[in-house]
């Protein structure tokens, strides 16, 4: 497991643009939505009492994407590299494949965030850390969800191939909508809100919005997250188990890596 | 002679189509196999079915005594492979690459082992450089190297020498040659070069459509299809359509 850790270590330290990279995109998103807020303060009363609300949720929403695109991101790398074949002729379980990229992806999120929330307190004078320790179990059920996504986008890969990549790149935007990052769930349609509770999505921003308007705490929000989350990641590693037996019963793990 | 890899019936489908259609064959230890056939002869399958990389339809891969379908992990640890098909990551320098393939392999005294390989390969001059930047023969070294990494028993070669120039391709039958009396291995060759095969191998196999159409010593087929050489005898059988269906 650290080989292959190790192996996305030394692609993100050698070269300075993948830092930037890494860096850029979160703190242009923050930034952004930073001077939206501002002015959504200063133009509503809604958001009087909670300023940083949108930016809180714009970093939370960031993260998530962060997560799901990086564990895109390094499937997606071997598969680019040519080095497929590689890694699964490697005497590694898939569990500590599955493992290491997890961590891995963790690592690559954390880079871009930390930087992005670090900018947030002089540019805006918002914390996210107004949260409490309860961010620490946002921060959780967004990286269970975000790799969730991650698992079953990598799955869809094996058995599909590369041509399902850009199904990678679109999962997030398509969930986007159900998630309620910037609104409450009364605004979707009634059948928008169904699909939206059965996406943990959709609880954790409440919360995060509960904590920061309202000032409590619904812990029953933070256990629906992750009931849901348990359930959607059980799904997607049984998805992936799965693909990547029909990709041996296939052929796709050749094809893919050539 | 002790026997490392034994292939038993071995049949694989997709659908409809018959890639290969029950092929058995063994090699022992310090012997180099030779895999001749034309694109499609099912080749690559059959190394793929080797490499746990696809799942048989049916028959069985003993390496060691040990069946891949249910001892996959054990077995990795003790094969390894090459292709001009498949690169180490671009990005990486020889050495990076080489330590992170040691670390999956999990390689006790790694840097001794890359060390060995740095020496036996020619790698110095180029083993802090990144991997992408490198020639094909220089990529084809490091390639190499990352296949002996874990010390393999059974070691399965891809058009090992594709794309090289004619120096750099002796070097590495040479270095082939030397390394499989050092180390009593076992070689599965795939190639296309056929006089690296006729001085490589002491036996080949030729596939056509999924099925062994014919085995033997190079010199020995040579003689039964009464023809100058091994290419000579790859073109005739190649070519013979439906024949062997």
């Amino acid at each position: 497991m650290y080989g292959l850790f190790l192996r996305h270590f030394y692609l993100i330290t050698r070269s300075f643009p993948r830092i930037l990279d890494l860096i850029y995109w979160p703190s242009i998103q923050i930034t952004l939505w930073g001077f939206i807020s501002n002015f959504f303060a200063s133009h509503t009363t809604f958001y009087n009492n909670a300023v940083g609300v949108i930016l809180t949720c714009a970093i939370l929403y960031d993260f998530l994407f962060r997560t799901s695109i990086g564990f895109n991101m390094l499937f997606l790398e071997e598969i680019w590299s040519r080095n497929f074949t590689n890694l699964f002729i490697a005497p590694m379980k898939i569990s500590e494949i599955l493992t290491s990229l997890i961590f891995t992806a963790l690592v690559r999120a954390l880079i871009g965030l930390i930087p992005a929330v670090l900018l947030t307190s002089p540019l805006f004078g918002i914390s996210i850390l107004e949260l409490g320790i309860y961010l620490f179990f946002l921060f959780l059920s967004l990286y269970v969800f975000g790799i969730t996504l991650g698992i079953l986008v990598s799955a869809g890969l094996l058995r599909f191939g590369p041509s399902f990549e850009n199904i990678a790149w679109s999962t997030m935007f398509l969930l986007a909508p159900f998630g309620c990052i910037y609104y409450p769930i009364e605004i979707l349609p009634e059948i928008f809100q169904k699909i939206a509770y059965m996406l943990p999505l959709v609880y954790i921003f409440e919360e995060a919005r509960n904590i920061l308007i309202n000032n409590t705490v619904d812990i029953s929000n933070l256990i629906k997250a992750f009931m849901l989350n348990i359930i959607y990641i059980i799904i997607s590693i049984t998805l992936f188990f799965y693909s990547f037996n029909k990709a041996r019963d296939k052929g796709t793990l050749i094809n893919i890596g050539e | 002679m002790k026997t490392l890899v034994e292939v038993q019936d071995l049949k694989k489908d997709y659908g409809e189509k018959q890639a290969v259609k029950s092929i058995s064959f063994k090699i022992n230890e310090n012997e180099i196999l030779g895999l001749l056939g034309p694109n499609g002869s099912g080749k690559t399958t059959t190394i793929g079915m080797m490499l746990g990389l696809l799942k048989p339809t049916s028959g069985e891969i003993l390496i060691e005594g040990d069946k891949i379908e249910k001892n996959r992990i054990k077995i990795l640890q003790k094969i390894n492979f090459i292709s001009p098909y498949i690169e180490l990551p671009k990005k990486l320098t020889v050495k990076q690459n080489l330590i992170v393939f040691g670390k999956l392999y999990k390689i006790k005294n790694l840097n001794d082992r890359i060390d060995y390989l740095t020496s036996k390969l020619r790698l110095n001059d180029i083993l802090n450089r990144i991997t992408g930047e490198l020639s094909s023969g220089q990529k084809n070294r490091a390639s190499l190297a990352k296949s002996l990494i874990n010390d393999p028993k059974v070691l399965l070669l891809d058009e090992p020498t594709a794309s090289l120039d004619p120096e750099i391709g002796d070097f590495i039958r040479s270095f082939l040659e030397d390394y499989i009396k050092e180390k009593k291995i076992s070689i599965l060759l795939a190639s296309h070069n056929m006089n690296e095969v006729t001085r490589l191998c002491k036996s080949i196999l030729m596939m056509k459509d999924g099925i062994i159409i014919d085995s033997g010593n190079p010199a020995n087929l040579i003689e039964k299809h009464g023809r100058k050489n091994l290419e000579e005898v790859f073109l005739k059988l190649s070519r013979s359509l439906n024949e062997y269906n």
